[in-house]
């Protein structure tokens, strides 16, 4: 499962650009995961400030 | 609520495409989801002078400063200064984001556009397969617009033309991953936009300081997608600041994605039509955007305003803005992602040789362009790849 940091999130929305499955929605100061994720980790990745984070559970 | 055209998004892009469009007579609604325009900043703020002038009369409010020119440093710190006339598209002003998005609004709102804040587009709406315009939230109430054009100006997080089945998603290879600080330092020159290159440095980008006076710059880097993990660009740019400006002074601190996928295949739909970041026209090389998605946006209002009265919006009506657009801002797009394709695996020797070649060479008064040819010409093997593009 993705999980957002929102203490850490900048909300500048790279996620959602990058996002294939368009699961990411930038809503002013918040990003909101819906269940379209396929938690394929490429948001993670680019995030800039390293607020995304993938639980493993969901990766295996 | 009925009007002519909807515009999802008051960046640079959709205040342009609206200003246009009602000063040409279109009833025009232009959409923020955010409660204030021109914030959070995502963005170096840096822009060229004379095409700025060509799209709007500069405003000292909106200036934090003007530049003389560039300076480029390779990784072992040999410099390269161009004067700021030829230096493109992302120096001569730098901005100040804030009020300059605003002012664009305002330059909408006189021109008789109806802008919404803290409105959020949530979908299209469809009647028998025809878009009829957008479903959206104001300050958190549900509310239709009905358009027979939406304009997706809604920046890299774009949904607009997601929304129209156009694929907008970037490959990590395709975005930049930005951070920046607004950074007081003495060191800081006040004269000159600087750009840093090396992979240690900014892999796939580069660290950039564009001064806004008085010992302030904003101080950022881009990594590539493909090269960053998670955190990266904040990593490095705190590892940056901490060498060459130890004493500096953080006043704020940005984040951002910058789309350099270069044109991608579509950015039309029936009744759909993407502006700037939205439809990926930032330029792969340098990562402005500004004036891509204003011109892309004086396009789009044109367009639209000749053709929503005639009721041709489908998507081949609207091939029109794909030509204009491509023939225009497309070429410099398209040409400087073959070039940033090859650029960005080049090895910290090569970006050092490459700079060393213009040893003695009179490049002050070179475009980006210019500066490619010549080192074509200094370097035939390592550009070898690069020629084809350099005509």
């Amino acid at each position: 499962m993705l999980l957002v940091n929102r203490y850490k999130c900048g909300y500048c929305g790279a996620c959602v650009g990058v996002c294939p499955a368009a699961a990411l929605e930038l809503v002013e100061t918040w990003i909101e995961v819906n269940d379209d994720c396929i938690s394929c980790g490429r948001c993670t990745k680019i995030c800039p400030l390293g607020a995304l984070e993938l639980t493993k559970e969901a990766q295996a | 609520m009925k009007c002519d055209l909807v515009v999802v998004g008051a960046g640079p892009a959709g205040s342009m495409t609206a200003k246009v469009a009602a000063e040409a007579g279109l009833n025009v609604v232009m959409l923020e989801k955010r409660q204030e325009i021109g914030d959070p900043v995502r963005c170096a703020e840096g822009v060229s002078k004379a095409a700025l002038r060509e799209l709007v009369e500069p405003d000292p409010v909106w200036v934090s400063a003007e530049v003389k020119g560039a300076r480029i440093r390779a990784p072992d710190g040999t410099e390269i200064v161009i004067s700021e006339d030829r230096a493109g598209a992302e120096v001569g002003y730098v901005l100040e984001r804030k009020v300059f998005d605003r002012a664009l609004a305002l330059d909408a709102a006189e021109a008789g556009a109806k802008v919404m804040v803290k409105t959020r587009a949530l979908g299209l709406l469809e009647e028998g397969g025809v878009l009829t315009g957008v479903s959206a939230q104001f300050v958190g109430e549900s509310l239709k617009i009905e358009a027979p054009l939406v304009i997706g100006a809604d920046g890299v997080e774009s949904k607009v033309g997601r929304w129209a089945g156009i694929d907008t998603a970037l490959k990590p290879k395709d975005i930049e991953t930005c951070a920046q600080f607004l950074l007081l330092d003495e060191g800081i020159d006040d004269e000159y936009c600087e750009f840093y290159l090396g992979n240690e440095i900014a892999p796939g980008g580069y660290v950039w300081s564009f001064p806004k006076g008085q010992s302030i710059a904003n101080v950022g880097i881009g990594v590539l997608g493909s090269k960053a993990n998670s955190g990266t660009p904040v990593m490095l740019l705190r590892e940056f600041v901490k060498k060459r400006f130890p004493e500096g002074k953080i006043l704020e601190m940005m984040v951002g994605g910058v789309p350099v996928s270069g044109p991608i295949e579509t950015t039309t739909a029936d009744g759909i039509i993407l502006v700037g970041d939205a439809a990926r026209q930032s330029d792969p090389i340098t990562g402005g955007g500004i004036i891509n998605a204003m011109r892309a946006g004086v396009l789009a209002g044109d367009i639209a305003a000749e053709l929503v009265p005639k009721g041709e919006v489908d998507k081949t009506s609207l091939q029109v803005y794909e030509k204009r657009w491509r023939e225009t801002i497309g070429k410099s797009i398209a040409r400087n992602f073959a070039v940033k394709e090859f650029f960005v695996d080049l090895t910290d020797d090569d970006l050092n040789r490459l700079t060393h070649s213009l040893d003695g060479i009179d490049i002050a008064q070179l475009d980006l362009r210019g500066l490619l040819k010549v080192l074509v010409r200094q370097n035939p093997k390592l550009l070898l790849k690069l020629r084809h593009l350099i005509v």
